[in-house]
């Protein structure tokens, strides 16, 4: 895991990356930034290359050309769990909790922290995790009063805010959420945009897709519009419009 | 356009009484097991009290033999525990038990003669429950790296490990001849048997190992959300392997007991005894879509069938209403979970 950067300072950058499967070319040349702070909406039709662009971010795809750097530093990743290590964390759509677990059981969910009970029994430290997921729900402004409820017991966007609470504990310096507002109702969904813009306030930074052009407004700094797996245009949020993104995303 | 300032909303705390109830209901459904026991404790007791004049409780006798009962059932239900809790099932257990005691028994009359009474049994048990070990890394293979569902791949070792089983039994029941071994599975210190002793610290044991290490926190997580584990980075084929081989050798070690406690290896030792635990660990609030299920539930289960067993014999009610009352609460058992789950929303879809 990684300083933090100064805000502003460029965090990940993708360079002329491509990602073709077979003769498909799903990505084409694509370079792109995301600073330390700064939210970057990736919008799109289906099939224009986000998920790719994601994948190929997160670990799960290698990119067939093209660079991926951090802080400068050129990165490459077998696998998800390597992307991870170096802080580059997805909260996925179907949100990645085990629902029987309690908050901190799933913070830590595969690294669980132990404890020597009677000064040599190995044991889980519940305690610990329980303290962590506490602090951590509390930096996100959620205050949960039950730490040892399993996660099935609460709403939706609690359980996102668990997801997320997973990523900054662990000190995500990249979060990518995918459609993170999509299963959500709409005072949840107010509730996620401003977690985001705590992910922002913190210095980390964030790609955020999402189909939902009121919640990129909402969030992003700026936005990235794909088509075809090649990049249409990248605008400022401040300086567009709903009618600009939506040319730039089905072209003319 | 500006972004809009984020409102400070917080999420509508429930309504405290319902969620009240709703722990209540919860504790209740997880203790049902405990109740179900108690119930039956105490049905038995009357009844005894009012046909013979006599205790059922407080009779060491009753007791004593109820343990007894219950000893291979509750070594199959803890590793069946763990499985059912992984989401999977190993049906394969009774005849691994069964394999197991044969094992011990040829192992033991073959090692006897030469190395003495003490050393042939150790050997012998530790042998048996190694080659139980095969056929749990067999089905681990099947389950975790080819991907064949939990039901039919350990199907296929039911059969495979009762053929190997009879075969090496030579299709009778193999007597041990070693006094040791004997002494063992029926002798007692302080009025309690060895046999119970043993199967107390293992239980103990797994009860540890589900509730407080890596390995069972891993098992809860893979039985809820088998793609949530992976992408935390556990290592689910890995788990799984080391999961099938802990339930094959639950099912050794019931096998070596049972040869120690009748001086014979019987290939269909296990036989009656599979579905037994599988009903035990229902019983015990486990769940089999995988996810729930506690050790100390699975105690309760286990002790539930059992002292329906010895208690209808106990009062002289003919043995088949077993089957019906165990059945009867086996259904009782899966209603009151599916109301709780209904009622706290365990997977509530948004």
């Amino acid at each position: 895991m990684s300083e933090m950067t100064p805000i502003g300072q460029p965090l990940l950058e993708v360079r002329n990356l491509s990602k073709n499967f077979g003769p498909v070319q799903a990505l084409n040349d694509l370079t792109m930034m995301v600073r330390a702070g700064e939210v970057v909406a990736l919008a799109g039709d289906n099939g224009a290359g986000k998920t790719t662009l994601i994948k190929a971010i997160s670990g799960v795809y290698q990119p067939s050309s093209g660079e991926i750097l951090l802080q400068g530093k050129p990165v490459s990743f077998a696998s998800p769990q390597e992307a991870r290590d170096i802080g580059i964390e997805t909260i996925y759509q179907d949100l990645a909790l085990a629902d029987n677990l309690t908050i901190g059981a799933n913070i830590f969910l595969g690294r669980e922290p132990m404890r020597r009970a009677f000064g040599f029994l190995p044991v889980l430290d519940r305690a610990k995790m329980a303290e962590a997921a506490k602090s951590t729900m509390a930096l996100l402004d959620f205050h949960v009063s039950r730490l040892d409820a399993p996660v099935s017991n609460f709403s939706g966007g609690q359980r996102q805010a668990v997801a997320i609470g997973r990523a900054v504990y662990w000190n995500a310096q990249i979060l990518i959420m995918d459609e993170p507002t999509a299963a959500l109702g709409v005072p949840e969904q107010r509730k996620v945009i401003q977690l985001i813009h705590q992910l922002k306030a913190q210095g980390r930074g964030v790609i955020f897709i999402s189909h939902n052009l009121q919640d990129i407004f909402a969030v992003a700094d700026r936005i990235v519009v794909l088509r075809r797996g090649v990049q249409a245009g990248e605008r400022r949020i401040s300086e567009t419009t709903h009618d600009e993104v939506v040319k730039l995303m089905v072209g003319g | 356009m500006t972004s809009p300032p984020a409102a400070t909303s917080h999420v509508a705390p429930q309504a405290d009484h319902a969620d009240k109830a709703r722990t209540v209901l919860q504790r209740v459904a997880d203790l049902r097991a405990w109740l179900f026991l108690a119930f039956l404790i105490f049905g038995f007791e009357i009844w005894s009290r009012l046909s013979f004049g006599g205790t059922f409780l407080f009779n060491p006798f009753n007791i004593q033999s109820i343990a007894v009962f219950a000893v291979a059932p509750l070594l199959l239900a803890t590793g069946q525990t763990f499985v059912i809790i992984s989401g999977g099932i190993d049906l394969s257990m009774g005849f691994i038990m069964g394999l197991a005691a044969v094992v011990a028994a040829h192992v033991i009359n073959w090692l006897t003669p030469g190395l003495g009474f003490w050393p042939a049994v150790l050997l012998g048990s530790l042998v048996a429950v190694a080659v139980s070990a095969i056929p749990g890394f067999i089905n681990g293979l099947l389950v975790a790296l080819l991907k064949v569902p939990p039901f039919i791949g350990t199907l296929g070792m039911f059969g495979v490990a009762r053929g190997v089983a009879f075969l090496l039994a030579g299709g009778t029941t193999v007597p041990v001849k070693n006094e040791v071994f004997a002494a063992l599975g029926n002798g007692k210190i302080y009025g309690v048997p060895y046999i119970i002793l043993v199967t107390a610290v293992f239980v103990l044991v797994m009860h540890y190992l589900l509730g407080q290490t890596r390995f069972g926190q891993h098992n809860y997580a893979i039985g809820a959300n088998a793609q949530a584990a992976r992408r935390a980075g556990i290592n689910i084929k890995w788990h799984l392997l080391r999961l099938y081989i802990l339930s094959g050798m639950c099912a050794g070690l019931a096998g070596v007991l049972y040869a120690a406690r009748f001086s014979a290896g019987a290939a269909q030792a296990g036989e009656p005894l599979l579905l037994d635990s599988v009903a035990a660990v229902v019983i015990g609030g486990a769940s089999l879509f995988g996810g729930s299920g506690t050790i100390l539930g699975t105690v309760a289960g286990a002790f539930v069938i059992a002292v329906i067993q010895y208690g209808l014999v106990f009062i002289n009610v003919a043995p088949f209403w077993q089957f019906i009352s165990v059945g009867v609460v086996i259904i009782i058992s899966v209603l009151i979970d599916q109301a709780q789950r209904r009622f706290s929303g365990g997977r509530q879809s948004e």
